[in-house]
């Protein structure tokens, strides 16, 4: 049914601060990019399921982010809320390129 | 088959101990071992402690197993069970069960718990070696089983023990109907546990359930021929009788551990990281072993024992150490409520403060050692039990009025207790969580409050609801409650409370919180744990700190706060609330330019400005030309003021002035929580100073009293006066050297209101007005360098420190698909 989508460059990793995460408008859609400390990117929808909460403003650990307006905590790599009755985040395939580029699969 | 790669664990027991430290494994690590578990019983695994509501018949056997068979299935633990442990072969490293199995091991843990200790009576054994009938112990579900069948056919029972276990059997056997006699070897029942005072209100509380009680007396003989009819006693006095359950004590089963050469004491000896005195792969817990001369049988030592031991074995963290417990437990006795704590006579120099009530059966009694609670005996009112547990757990300093603790009520805040409330009642006013949904999970294995709390959200509000949220899983969960250690901790992700963890980043230079999850997390960064290690960091370094912005909650990465819409809230300061036409002008200016949605009086006396988008902030900033408020910062936040002697005609100081110079003097600084003050001149307290974390009031005579600890929010608490003093250069320096004091001991997120309580405001006295460490110059030094270093973070505004600090959506313009 889809088609083959190649990925997006979004510039270089270095626009989003170590540890942090921003979002990138793409396709009609708003995606937050996480770069954790140990070198890792993740990619998830970018308002938390429960109250709407700009997950990129989040504290951001070894896989997880904390969602800053009621705490609820992510599992960046799967986009569950483990323990918490909350929809899970819809998760895209991303990855830093030889060159530095960011490159986010949104099929 | 796959080749065997785990390492292999085998558990023998599986009681409350052992299948305890499974579950601790299991949750830290699945993959850590291939486990094998031996237990002599056929079932999975029950909670013991519930036993005695078994035989009294209001337990179904079925609701008291925390471990059902298929949950080993599930777990991937092999379980034997019904099969006894013959012999453990050390040299070869195989445990050999009773039925010739032999299972081979990497680790040993020896959990086998203790047996019933049977003295030995003139008849109590019949010639083919088993129990007379009509006599039995009371340790197993079978044991249960059995008592209750024999005792529908029984008139009169006694119960041989009148320690915690037999009057448990006594219990269960008056809900069957049956007329009772305890028969104590001892002056008065309980002797463990309470003093003789206590024991013998619980004896004439028993007698009023129709429990008969014979104290001193030497059972020597069970009379009868098939079966029993009586017991003889040294005095040659008799008791006639149909049943005897025998509950004397308990002995730890330590056979296992002789026959293979480990050392055995009165239980297995084991060190601090519970391994067993001559074998390093060999490992003791529960009631069967012996820690620093202590065998332990009550299940709380057992439950911190297996989550050292689950620690240490998959590494979570390898030096891990068991210290001993302090030992306490709560029970209903005989339909009494009874807790005890620590020791229950006083030692020489201790204070000991009683009260009893013998008509109603209360009997309350603490032993108080310099200041911290040694021990408590509470009978027959259970209210003031949290308090006390609290206490005794935490060694807080005591209120200087005792009577605070043991009655609760008489602190204004009586909380209903939780557990009488229904499903429905809503406990958590910030999230909106019931009792049914807290009780629900606990239920689902939920047993520790932070556990509860996280996975119900119950208490992650406010956080005023806890003491309930705890009552409710103390009720729904009895005994199995535990106590996460991590409430100790600093932060839940770096296993150190916070004066190891100040020591250690001290000496080990750490200026970093990711240097500080490299030293003791391996680089696992624990996000709930970020925010709070930066506070202390920068309280520990000063300019030495090295900031990460990622470790910064977002309101301290933009200095602003944030809203549920995503917006933020600007909130200028106005030093002392004191404002004037040409700054209101400038706020009016900004509002029109920015359309800003909303502009409010705060309720520090302050202007807010809210709906202000991310990106738009450092324009807001520019245009006000004033500096932050910091009303988004765990910090220094306000000081509010009443307008003093300048205009009222009350005013005996001027309180409008001291807080102006307050606010000049320590804005912005850090500390674990908000700060909020205010300055009264005069009693009627007008800016309500005596509820603020600091707060100075005016006294004729040109004097001030310098308050500390109040607060009127989530918890309403007047605060602590701390001193009174003759300047504002005094009121400056008292309260500087209490924030710093508050700032390098308080845990993260304590408002001042609960480090005073938990310090004592004694203490505080002594420490610094008294100055009786000497710490007082270093605090007055240490204070002043943070307010040196003070910048006001606005400024970040013209020079941000990265070029996307005030953007969230970064624009993608290239962001077409590669081709």
């Amino acid at each position: 049914m889809s088609l083959v989508t190649a990925p997006h460059s979004l510039g270089p990793i270095a626009r989003i601060p170590l540890g942090e995460a921003r979002v990138f408008h793409i396709e009609g859609r708003n995606v937050a990019v996480f770069r954790c400390r140990s070198g890792e990117v993740f990619a998830t929808s970018a308002d938390c399921p429960h109250g709407g909460g700009p997950l990129a403003d989040g504290l951001v650990g070894s896989h997880s982010v904390i969602c800053p307006l009621h705490g609820f905590v992510f599992d960046l790599r799967t986009g569950e809320a483990p323990g918490r009755e909350c929809e899970r985040l819809i998760t895209h395939r991303v990855a830093v390129a030889a060159n530095g580029e960011l490159m986010l699969d949104l099929a | 088959m796959a080749m065997r790669t785990r390492s292999r664990l085998v558990v023998i027991g599986n009681g409350m101990a052992g299948a305890r430290l499974v579950e601790e494994i299991i949750a830290r690590d699945a993959d850590a071992f291939e486990i094998t578990m031996f237990g002599d019983e056929p079932y999975g695994n029950y909670n013991r402690i519930l036993l005695s509501g078994v035989l009294a018949g209001t337990h179904d056997p079925k609701d008291i197993f925390i471990n059902p068979l298929s949950w080993y299935e599930q777990a991937r633990v092999r379980l034997h069970a019904g099969v006894r442990v013959a012999r453990i072969d050390r040299d070869n490293r195989l445990v050999v069960g009773d039925d010739g199995r032999v299972e081979p091991y990497d680790r040993l843990v020896i959990a086998t718990g203790s047996s019933a200790f049977v003295p030995p009576l003139d008849g109590l054994v019949t010639d083919t070696g088993g129990y007379r009938d009509g006599v039995f112990v009371f340790r197993t579900l079978d044991d249960c089983a059995a008592i209750r069948r024999y005792a529908a056919g029984a008139r009169r029972a006694a119960v041989i023990g009148g320690g915690l276990l037999g009057l448990e059997a006594a219990r269960g056997l008056r809900e069957l109907d049956v007329e009772v006699h305890v028969v104590h070897l001892m002056r008065h029942l309980m002797e463990v546990q309470l003093d003789e005072a206590a024991g013998s209100m619980l004896q004439a509380a028993m007698a009023r359930l129709g429990v008969t009680t014979h104290l001193a007396r030497r059972t020597t003989a069970v009379l009868g021929d098939a079966r029993v009819s009586g017991l003889l006693f040294d005095d040659g006095t008799r008791l006639d009788c149909e049943m005897v359950v025998v509950s004397a004590g308990i002995r730890p089963n330590v056979a296992l551990a002789r026959d293979a050469g480990l050392a055995v004491e009165r239980g297995i000896v084991v060190g601090d990281d519970l391994r067993t005195a001559n074998d390093s792969g060999v490992y003791a817990i529960g009631e069967c072993a012996q820690h620093r001369g202590q065998v332990y049988g009550l299940v709380a030592p057992l439950w911190e024992q297996a989550q050292v031991l689950a620690e240490r074995l998959t590494n979570a963290n390898a030096h891990a150490a068991y210290r001993g417990s302090r030992v306490s437990t709560k029970l209903k006795v005989m339909g009494v409520d009874l807790a005890v704590m620590g020791e229950k006579d006083a030692a020489e120099g201790d204070e000991v403060v009683h009260y009893a009530e013998p008509s109603r059966g209360v009997y309350k009694k603490m032993v108080v050692r310099n200041g911290q609670l040694a021990g408590a005996i509470l009978l027959g009112d259970p209210d003031a039990a949290p308090a006390l547990q609290q206490a005794f757990d935490r060694s807080l300093s005591l209120p200087d009025n005792r009577a605070e603790l043991l009655f609760p009520s008489m602190r204004n805040e009586a909380p209903a207790s939780a557990a009488a409330l229904p499903d429905e009642a809503q406990i958590c006013n910030c999230n909106g969580v019931t009792k049914g949904r807290i009780a629900k999970a606990v239920a689902d294995g939920c047993r520790s409050l932070r556990a509860l709390c996280d996975a119900t959200r119950a208490g992650t509000g406010c956080g005023s609801c806890k003491p309930q949220v705890q009552q409710v899983l103390e009720s729904c969960a009895g005994d199995a409650v535990v106590e996460d250690p991590a409430t100790h901790y600093y932060v839940p992700g770096i296993p150190l409370r916070k004066p190891e963890l100040v020591a250690q980043i001290r000496e080990r230079h750490l200026r970093s919180v990711s240097s500080v999850f490299a030293a003791f997390a391996a680089g696992r960064e624990d996000a709930k744990s970020k925010a709070g290690l930066a506070s202390l960091l920068k309280t520990i370094w000063g300019a030495a700190y090295e900031d990460e912005r990622d470790a910064r909650f977002i309101n301290d990465r933009v200095h602003a706060n944030i809203q549920r819409d995503g917006t933020f809230s600007v909130v200028p300061r106005i030093y002392g609330g004191v404002t004037s036409a040409a700054q209101l002008r400038r706020i009016a200016d900004v509002a029109d330019k920015h359309q800003v949605p909303m502009v409010k009086i705060t309720g520090g006396q302050r202007i807010d400005l809210l709906g202000i988008p991310k990106d738009k902030l450092p324009d807001v900033w520019r245009d006000l030309g004033m500096p932050s408020g910091h009303a988004y910062a765990k910090a220094f936040r306000t000081c509010k003021t009443c307008v003093g002697t300048e205009f009222c005609r009350y005013g005996v100081g001027d309180s409008t002035r001291l807080g102006i110079a307050i606010e000049q003097r320590f804005q912005g600084l850090e500390s674990p929580h908000k700060m909020k003050l205010a300055t009264a001149g005069c009693p009627r307290n007008c800016s309500e100073a005596t509820t603020k974390d600091l707060g100075a009031v005016a006294i004729d005579g040109g004097r001030w009293e310098v308050y500390v600890g109040g607060g009127a929010g989530s918890k309403v608490r007047k605060g602590d006066l701390l001193c009174t003093v003759d300047t504002h250069d005094d009121v400056l320096q008292m309260m500087g050297r209490f924030m710093q004091y508050y700032r390098e001991h308080a845990r993260y997120l304590e408002r001042t209101y609960d480090f005073v309580e938990r310090i004592g405001i004694a203490h505080i006295r002594r420490l610094l007005v008294d100055d009786s460490d000497g710490l007082c110059a270093a605090l007055d030094a240490a204070v002043q360098a943070a307010v040196d270093a003070f910048v006001d973070p606005w400024q970040e505004g013209t020079v941000p420190v990265h070029p996307l600090q005030f953007r969230t959506i970064v624009h993608t313009a290239g962001a077409e698909p590669v081709a």
